[in-house]
């Protein structure tokens, strides 16, 4: 058999796992598989920096449902991929990260760009390997992508060594994964049978959907058993696009920035159903008073979520789409108008205080950006949002309907993730119109990848809505350490200019009447488009519960005017 | 309260990394852990005791078993299981005391393995409760130093932590 050296063997394992488009950037200890590259079918993004690459993994992860991957030299290149792999994994994301080494022979000695990136990004990855032989380069690739992927996704790191790439040795790709199996915990007939007892004898009953919905593909099942027992659904923030945001039962996102009246309604449940998700803080609120009169069913894969934050009376460990398939047939059809009606009418405040119903007198709004966004679009794009306040406003208002259209950090709040996720989620998905939501603070942390952007000749919007503050940051500042703006005011480069520079067409809307022509204007638009927003400066998002707070201690948007 | 978890591990390098920056990342409340080989090759076993005031026994089981590199873990707290503690402790004791100190040994069945003219090492094994117990009365004499294992466990019967004695691991 012809020998292959090791950087060959690397780009033959990635072409037999799939992969077509890899993030990355080079470096001395990765040259010698960088200079193999050439040879391979792979097409190679040059992000501007090595954060931008996993986040743009990530983003062709969350959009594709397959593996992301990025490749990066050693030392700082290593290090500058810890927030991505972080992202990934707060979010379980899979990516599979290739990191060059230094040579064996000197690991450990301190030598040029040599940092022990599996020991710093252990408690960051679903799991590591550190390579020195060519020979393990096949078969610990065919493995890390199989972990990234299996149960509960992940980041996955191989840290190979200069050596390792360069030695020569037979190319054999493993055809299975030599692992241990797990004992498979089957789910007995009695606890699907209590389940369907519970649900069936509940009056308040609320479905909580998150992310292991949509890893699981679980959507159908999820819209069968709401249908079948008439129980609302209530989304995380990752959750959101796994049930139709115009579907009857559903309630929008719950949570510390959630619909009041689906918080009001988790606080009135008799019975939750958790399925896919993993009561995190920012979902709870304070755990003394969360959801105090309801017995919980938890639907999770990752048996060390079950009853981590909230009691559960009864776990179901399994697939989502498998629990589900097995649990809708044992629970009977219902009526439950009196609890739909109750929830009807606390969504009717919620609809009185909408700052989209109200005369704004001529102030340019977050919130009208984003309905007008949808609008526009239809509620057809892929939103790839930031961290913050565009975030939530964006969660709160562009109305999605569609599984994989909003793509955000959920679970680390990584701020500058959406312009490098963009540019994956468009790898991901040529055809989708796809627009970054993202404030003027985090944007400037990866604005970088404009030029990025333009060098792959991607087709991606851009709404900045742009405020001159961190702005979520400063909203807490306003709430409670009484308007301190302590580092929040931030100056902006004319975000037009910059697109120019970097030859990306942009325009400035400080109107609100000239919201959606603009957003016509860069949808029409052959190439990327930036849009700068001068959005009201102190505007809040609303409803909010503080931190640690009982969840239906929301502060709300004032009924009187804005 | 205290539970007992067996874990069994792939013998690699940084697996005891893996577990130990685990129960920290997780602020996870350990009262021993050793580790040592099993009859298998490339198999090692670890004994985790947990003080399940500060930390549910539950989530620790399922948090090791995420860890690629564990094989497989068992609660062994409610089954019947031999636990075993071994302890060097080093005492003070001259020629006036050493037969004292060798009758309380003789006692705890513990063996005198080193004697000095002013000290003696005395080597016990047994479950935590007894060695204690040892502890506590030659303190008053002047404990020089000591060293334990932490504790090792091992469910009574033909059931193995590796399988059904088949050894496989699978």
């Amino acid at each position: 058999m012809a020998q292959l050296t090791g950087a060959q063997i690397i780009w033959e394992s990635l072409v037999k796992e799939g992969v077509e488009v890899i993030f990355g950037y080079p470096g001395g200890a990765i040259l010698p598989t960088y200079d193999a590259m050439l040879d391979y079918p792979i097409h190679h993004v040059l992000t501007r920096h090595e954060q931008g690459a996993t986040h743009a993994a990530d983003g062709y992860a969350r959009a594709s449902g397959k593996v992301g991957a990025v490749i990066v030299t050693s030392g700082p290149g290593a290090t500058n991929t810890v927030t991505g792999l972080a992202t990934a994994m707060l979010d379980s994301s899979p990516i599979v990260c290739i990191t060059g080494q230094v040579g064996s022979s000197v690991l450990g000695s301190d030598a040029f760009q040599e940092v022990d990136v599996t020991g710093i990004t252990l408690p960051i990855t679903k799991h590591n390997y550190l390579v020195t032989r060519a020979d393990d380069i096949a078969r610990t690739i065919h493995e890390a992508f199989y972990i990234a992927k299996s149960g509960r996704p992940g980041p996955v790191l191989v840290d190979i060594t200069k050596d390792a790439q360069n030695a020569k040795t037979e190319f054999v790709y493993p055809t299975q994964v030599e692992m241990h199996k797990r004992h498979e915990h089957l789910l007995s007939e009695s606890q699907l049978k209590r389940a369907a007892e519970m649900i069936d004898q509940a009056e308040r009953p609320v479905i909580l959907a998150g992310h292991g919905v949509l890893i699981s593909g679980a959507m159908r099942q999820l819209r069968d058993l709401a249908e079948k027992t008439q129980t609302p659904v209530a989304l995380t923030l990752l959750g959101i696009g796994v049930f139709p945001r115009e579907h009857p039962l559903c309630l929008g996102m719950m949570g510390m920035h959630g619909e009041a009246y689906a918080n009001r309604a988790v606080q009135a449940a008799d019975l939750v159903i958790g399925i896919g998700m993993r009561f995190d803080d920012r979902v709870t609120g304070n755990l003394k008073t969360y959801s105090p009169h309801s017995k919980k069913i938890h639907i999770e894969i990752d048996r060390s979520e079950i009853a981590k934050n909230v009691h559960v009376d009864l776990p179901l460990v399994g697939d989502a789409a498998g629990v589900m398939d097995q649990l809708i047939p044992l629970v009977s059809a219902q009526q439950r108008h009196n609890w739909i009606e109750q929830i009807d009418e606390w969504a009717d405040d919620t609809r009185a205080r909408d700052i989209l119903k109200r005369d704004a007198s001529g102030k340019l709004l977050p919130p009208h950006v984003i309905g007008d966004l949808w609008q526009a679009t239809g509620g057809d794009a892929i939103v790839v949002s930031d961290v913050g306040q565009n975030q939530m406003w964006e969660a709160q208002y562009y109305r999605h309907s569609a599984p994989r259209s909003l793509i955000t950090s959920g679970g680390l709040g990584t701020m500058g993730f959406a312009l490098p996720a963009a540019m994956g989620v468009k790898f991901a998905r040529p055809e989708a119109e796809v627009w970054v939501v993202a404030g003027d603070g985090g944007f400037q942390m990866t604005a970088a990848e404009l030029q990025t952007i333009q060098q792959e000749s991607l087709k991606i919007n851009i709404a900045i809505l742009n405020n001159g503050f961190l702005g979520m940051v400063r909203q807490w500042q306003e709430f409670f350490y009484q308007r301190r703006y302590a580092a929040t005011p931030i100056t902006s480069p004319d975000f037009v200019k910059l697109a120019d520079a970097h030859g990306i067409a942009g325009i400035r809307v400080t109107k609100r009447e000239d919201v959606i022509p603009a957003i016509q204007t860069a949808r029409d638009h052959p190439g990327s488009m930036l849009i700068d927003f001068r959005v009201e400066s102190e505007e809040s998002v609303y409803p909010m519960v503080p931190a640690g707070a009982d969840l239906h201690a929301m502060i709300r948007r004032p009924v009187e005017a804005s | 309260m205290k539970h007992t978890l067996v874990a069994l591990v792939e013998d690699k390098p940084g697996v005891l990394n893996r577990v130990a920056s685990l129960f920290r990342r997780r602020s996870f409340n350990i009262e021993s852990l050793t580790v040592g080989h099993t009859h298998e090759p490339n198999v090692s076993r670890m004994t985790i005791v947990v003080d399940t005031e500060l930390t549910a026994p539950h989530l620790v089981e399922a948090n090791l078993l995420k860890l690629v590199n564990v094989i497989d873990v068992h609660d062994v707290s409610n089954a019947p299981t031999v636990m075993r503690d071994l302890a060097l402790i080093k005492v003070q004791a001259d020629a006036g005391s050493r037969a004292e100190i060798a009758q309380l040994a003789d006692i705890f069945r513990a063996k005198i393995v080193d004697v000095a003219p002013d000290s003696v090492m005395v080597e016990v094994t047994g479950d935590e409760d007894k060695i204690d117990g040892l502890v506590e009365l030659l303190r008053p004499r002047g404990i020089i130093e000591m060293v334990r294992t932490g504790q090792v466990a091992m469910v009574r019967g033909a059931v193995s932590a590796n399988g059904n004695g088949n050894g496989n691991g699978q």
